[in-house]
């Protein structure tokens, strides 16, 4: 028998081992769920399956009596939105702000300073006074986002660019690039990949921003619906909706890590000796 | 007239000398190889020549003009790592150097300008017996394959000067007999002005037409900082470039 960490699972018993925890804790569930609605039936903290498809039914196939929508498209389509709009701005000027804090030393000494700063305001700190300036439409959930997941990003960029060789630099340089033209075809392609691996890693932060801003002020949306039938214990509504944001959320996940892999393929060669 | 000329340069940090009364003067087309022990200061002359340091005292002319104190297209190098450009494949790599000085705004070509530098490109990655793999990424290629590309790209920009920092240094040793016998030729054909600088005096002598020694000459026992390295040798190398000839396999662009 060979040493415990010089084995390694195959395909069929990785794929096992993967989906026993999750198996695990739904089994807990059910028996959880039918203890305590064996003493009280008309228990609400722990919903049976049937209770739970119910919800699904109404909230994610039949539409609305009130509005006419189906309730859980809607709110996924304006949490989506915002979320989407957000992440692609926070990217952009994370991008640019991280690519001039690295590339260019006087531009890095100005705006490292206000860029650590901010990342370490607490955004949510932030979010009466973008309801103040912005009232309670879009511009301030997003806003939310933006200040939030941004400076990380920038951050993360910059690092990037410093690790890149001195020599590459300064080779362009002798092929004859100006400053410009070294940050648009050295530094740039060479910082993209980390772009994405970023973005990732902020996609939870965006969604903790998210939820929080429409719990506190929205019409709609995946943070407003589990916030609004909260009044109503109804844990067989919220359970199916936080199982959908983290479907979701990982669903971008891996999205990205595939378009990531696929754009860089010159990324998977590895560092240049 | 010479191309590079130093007259009188000190580099020193603090009261650490590094290089003290280097008195030069290269002439076009010399192939000049400076061999010197780890810390005598090789690697800092390279980089006063590159601009990417200025001397403490002395002056450093190109082709009688002060040099320019960064790194410019009139002198090219190729480093022993990190000399080519990961996300650009060995006919992009080499195709930069034109696009850099045809678009100074996109920094790309197109049309008629992108179909002139890519055939020049496809010309010197053929000399450098890289046609086969010009559309593979540096990652997927050898050490010497990388070396070699590096050579294409900065010839191919035609510097004033070609500045090689230990190019081969990381190579085994039957390849770094290939990457010799290339450097020959190109040096054969496009007769670049050259400073190389080496641990390996052999490879200078197989090399160069100028060998030069770095030294310390003056050493204080209390102060081994205080005195710099010279140079101690300057030996001239009887050299018949007729005898290059190309090696099998290998189509110059001549």
């Amino acid at each position: 028998m060979r040493s415990l960490i010089n084995q390694r699972p195959g395909r069929g018993l990785r794929f096992a081992l993967g989906v026993l925890p999750f198996a695990l804790l739904l089994v807990a569930y059910v028996a959880a769920s039918h203890a305590r609605l064996a003493v009280n039936a008309h228990d609400k903290l722990l919903p049976a399956m049937s209770s739970f498809g119910q919800a699904i039914e109404r909230f994610a196939l039949r539409p609305s009596a009130r509005t006419g929508e189906i309730q859980l498209w809607a709110d996924t389509v304006a949490s989506l939105r915002r979320l989407g709009t957000a992440v692609a701005l926070s990217a952009a000027l994370g991008l640019v702000i991280g690519i001039l804090m690295g590339a260019l030393p006087v531009a890095g000494a100005g705006l490292s300073p206000l860029v650590s700063g901010l990342s370490l305001v607490p955004p949510l700190a932030l979010l009466p006074i973008l309801f103040i300036v912005f009232g309670l439409g879009e511009v301030a959930k997003i806003t939310l986002i933006v200040i939030g997941i941004t400076p990380v990003i920038a951050r993360d960029i910059a690092l990037r660019v410093h690790e890149i060789p001195r020599e590459l630099i300064v080779k362009a340089q002798t092929l004859g690039a100006s400053s410009w033209q070294v940050m648009l075809r050295v530094v740039l392609p060479l910082a993209l990949p980390r772009l994405f691996s970023a973005v990732r890693l902020a996609l939870g932060a965006a969604w903790l921003f998210l939820i929080a801003a429409e719990a506190i002020a929205a019409e709609s949306g995946l943070g407003y619906r589990i916030f609004l039938v909260r009044r109503y214990l109804a844990m067989d509504v919220i359970l199916p909706y936080v199982a959908w944001i983290t479907l979701l959320a990982s669903l971008m996940d891996v999205a990205l890590a595939q378009a990531s892999h696929r754009l860089f393929r010159w990324a998977r060669f590895g560092q240049l000796g | 007239m010479a191309v590079i000329e130093l007259d009188n340069v000190w580099q020193q940090y603090g009261a650490n000398v590094v290089l003290e009364r280097l008195n030069l003067r290269l002439a076009d087309g010399e192939f000049c190889v400076v061999v010197g022990a780890s810390g005598c200061g090789k690697s800092t002359f390279l980089r006063l020549l590159l601009g990417e340091e200025r001397p403490t005292r002395g002056r450093l002319l190109l082709d009688g003009q002060p040099l320019r104190d960064e790194p410019d297209a009139t002198r090219g190098v190729v480093f022993q790592r990190y000399s080519v450009y990961p996300h650009l494949s060995v006919l992009q790599n080499v195709m930069l150097g034109f696009e850099f000085r045809g678009a100074p705004l996109c920094g790309r070509l197109f049309a008629r300008a992108r179909r002139a530098a890519r055939e020049q490109a496809l010309a010197m990655i053929d000399a450098v017996g890289l046609a086969h793999a010009r559309t593979r990424f540096p990652g997927e290629l050898s050490g010497g394959m990388q070396q070699r590309l590096a050579l294409a790209q900065t010839l191919v920009a035609r510097p004033r000067l070609l500045l090689l920092d230990e190019p081969f240094g990381a190579l085994d040793p039957g390849i770094r007999a290939d990457m010799h016998r290339l450097v020959r030729e190109l040096w054969a054909t496009y007769r670049p002005t050259v400073v190389m600088v080496t641990h390996d005096l052999k490879e200078g002598f197989e090399l160069g037409t100028r060998l030069i020694v770095f030294d310390k000459v003056r050493h204080d026992p209390q102060a081994p900082n205080a005195y710099g390295a010279r140079i101690t040798y300057d030996l001239p190398i009887e050299r018949n470039t007729q005898r290059a000839a190309p090696a099998p396999g290998v189509g110059l662009a001549a």
